[in-house]
């Protein structure tokens, strides 16, 4: 398929418009509101060096957000920052994965927040995303395909940082070993939500948006499995959507209380300027 | 300087006569060089509680982070806390060095901190309820910090004055971003511009204090007789107090806000601000953790402290610090 060049050609062609789109949600969804869930570690992360790396990865996840939700305002989409405050839950098609709270407590009050179950999940989703980064770079929406490998070059540092952190932990043995275990399940069991490429999977491979998620799937197996070997385990072979099919529009309460912290004061007057 | 081959073998009140040529005439005070216990012992004081004020100080301002209410106001002010965070980090290990002789470490900044022993900035203790607070903070608590973080740029003790060489670079940033939270509020809405005048008044008091008492004779104790003879700083707290004025109310009052203080005014004979006094008591309770928000936020970090216990002792809590 020839590439498509600007939002303009792209809004001619409804249906690929449509499966670019999808797409596109999917995309920033995922980071608006893994984001989040990074962000309410700031202050409360292992120690201060932690901190400060970790709310730096925060920064650029969610600048990779706001990059997918211009490339939709783009396309007519809405402004950004409605897309990104506005829609429902049922609207939103980020990974349930990447919904799911820290741990008990909230951010503000009494936050028994699970370190293990963090790295994992961040490591396993940067992972991913780096090999969608990679396979965007050839999109046929060339827009996307600019903004993929603009993204991919700040998650070189995300992926060390993350891999460094779950070999550190696994290799510790005792007590960290076995939260890492357990949060490896976890993750795992919900890991399928953030590959999927949702309802819509179909036509965005026919449209060459990105490549099949079997082959991406493939890939991340690929690129974790010596990760595993490295600290004496065995990556679990299966992988699950246990908590429904975000790409489907299906989420847990956890999304809902999240979005409504993150809007609290957009909602006070949406019309204004903050 | 050659003299300081020779240090070991002097006696100590020769040694201390040196250490003053030394910084009268303008030389930086290094880690490893000898100095007096009373220098030591004041700047581990000041920059401890200096970096600790850094990470307390992230505290009322990451209530915010995930409620900024657009893209662009989520990365700014996610970009600002990180900052502090790393002048927190920064500090520590300035003053890390400084206690290196006590046999302290990081482990014994944090429990101090715990205990109460390490203080933190006045400011920090203070509630921030609204996303007006957010901007002001940035905006005057930042900006009141500029001034006396700029009052030390010159700093006898080489790596304090290093550290904040960078720090006050990225101070004018978190300056800017206050500013624009503000102007956004102030040319807003009626409601937007009842919560920023809200701000102004909550925050007004604690902004006075910020610069701690005029003399000693107003709490008990002031350090800055101390850190003014060592060189460490050259204005006291009032005259930094005045050019805070002098650069901030013309401002605030451009804005269209009402100061809090109405008897407020520019004496041009005496050539200085009158302004009404804050409650120096208070302002001593607060230090003591006594302040509205004291005890919550000590709590977070304790919590986080517990919660993360085993994730330290993973690392080895001897290297913890130093590892990423
Ligand atoms: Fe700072
Ligand atoms: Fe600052």
């Amino acid at each position: 398929m020839t590439k498509i060049i600007s939002p303009d050609e792209a809004k001619q062609n409804s249906s690929f418009k449509s499966a670019l789109t999808e797409l596109l949600y999917q995309l920033a969804d995922d980071d608006f509101i893994l984001a989040y869930r990074g962000s309410e570690w700031l202050g409360l992360a292992p120690h201060i060096e932690e901190d400060v790396a970790f709310s730096s990865i925060n920064q650029d996840t969610m600048g990779h957000a706001a990059i997918f939700y211009q490339l939709l305002e783009e396309l007519g989409e809405g402004d950004m920052d409605v897309l990104a405050h506005s829609r429902p839950p049922k609207e939103r098609l980020n990974a349930v994965l990447l919904e799911m709270v820290n741990g008990t407590g909230t951010y503000l009050e009494n936050p028994k927040f699970d370190w293990a179950y963090t790295v994992v999940r961040h490591y396993f989703y940067t992972a991913a995303k780096k090999i969608k980064m990679d396979s965007l770079k050839n999109s046929t929406y060339q827009p996307l395909a600019d903004a993929a490998a603009r993204v991919s070059i700040e998650l070189f540092y995300h992926m060390m940082h993350w891999r460094t952190w779950f070999q550190q932990l696994m290799l510790a043995g005792g007590e960290a070993r076995t939260r890492m275990e357990k949060a490896i399940f976890q993750v795992m069991d919900e890991m399928e939500g953030v590959i999927t490429l949702g309802p819509k999977g179909q036509e965005i491979i026919k449209f060459a948006l990105i490549e099949h998620d079997k082959t991406l799937k493939d890939r991340w197996q690929a690129v974790l499995s010596p990760v595993f070997t490295s600290v004496n385990s065995i990556m679990p072979e299966s992988m699950g959507m246990k908590s429904g099919n975000g790409r489907n529009g299906e989420h847990t309460a956890d999304l809902e209380s999240a979005l409504a912290i993150m809007n609290e004061v957009y909602i006070l007057d949406p019309a204004a300027n903050w | 300087m050659d003299s300081t081959v020779s240090y070991g073998l002097l006696a100590e009140d020769e040694k201390h006569a040196l250490f003053i040529k030394r910084i009268e005439a303008g030389e930086k005070i290094e880690a490893d060089d000898w100095m007096p216990e009373e220098y030591r012992k004041t700047l581990i004081k000041l920059i401890s509680m200096h970096g600790i004020s850094e990470i307390m100080g992230a505290l009322p301002e990451k209530e915010w982070v995930p409620k900024a209410p657009s893209l662009k106001r989520k990365l700014g002010i996610m970009a600002k806390v990180q900052d502090e965070m790393g002048h927190g980090q920064l500090l520590l290990r300035v003053s890390e060095d400084l206690m290196k002789p006590y046999g302290k470490n990081r482990e014994s900044i944090m429990q101090d901190l715990f205990s109460g022993d390490l203080k933190f900035h006045n400011v920090f203790h203070m509630e921030a309820p609204t996303w007006a607070d957010a901007g002001l903070i940035g905006w005057l608590v930042d900006g009141a910090a500029i001034i006396t973080q700029t009052n030390m740029l010159d700093a006898s003790y080489g790596p304090y004055a290093r550290a904040l060489k960078r720090i006050c670079a990225e101070e004018v940033f978190h300056a800017q971003h206050g500013e624009s939270i503000i102007m956004a509020l102030a040319e807003g809405t009626p409601k937007q511009r009842v919560m920023l005048q809200e701000s102004l008044n909550r925050w007004w008091e604690a902004l006075l204090m910020f610069f701690g008492p005029g003399d000693a004779g107003t709490t008990g104790t002031s350090k800055q007789d101390i850190t003014i003879k060592y060189k460490i700083r050259t204005k006291t707290n009032e005259e930094l107090r005045q050019d805070f004025f002098t650069k901030y109310i013309p401002r605030v009052l451009s804005l269209g806000l009402i100061l809090p203080d109405s008897t407020m005014h520019f004496d041009k004979e005496a050539g200085k601000w009158i302004y009404k006094q804050p409650d120096w008591g208070k302002f001593k309770d607060i230090i003591k953790n006594k302040g509205p928000k004291s005890e919550e936020r000590l709590r977070l970090r304790r919590i986080s402290y517990e919660t993360n216990e085993w994730v330290r002792e993973a690392l080895g809590s001897a290297s913890a610090g130093e590892r990423r």
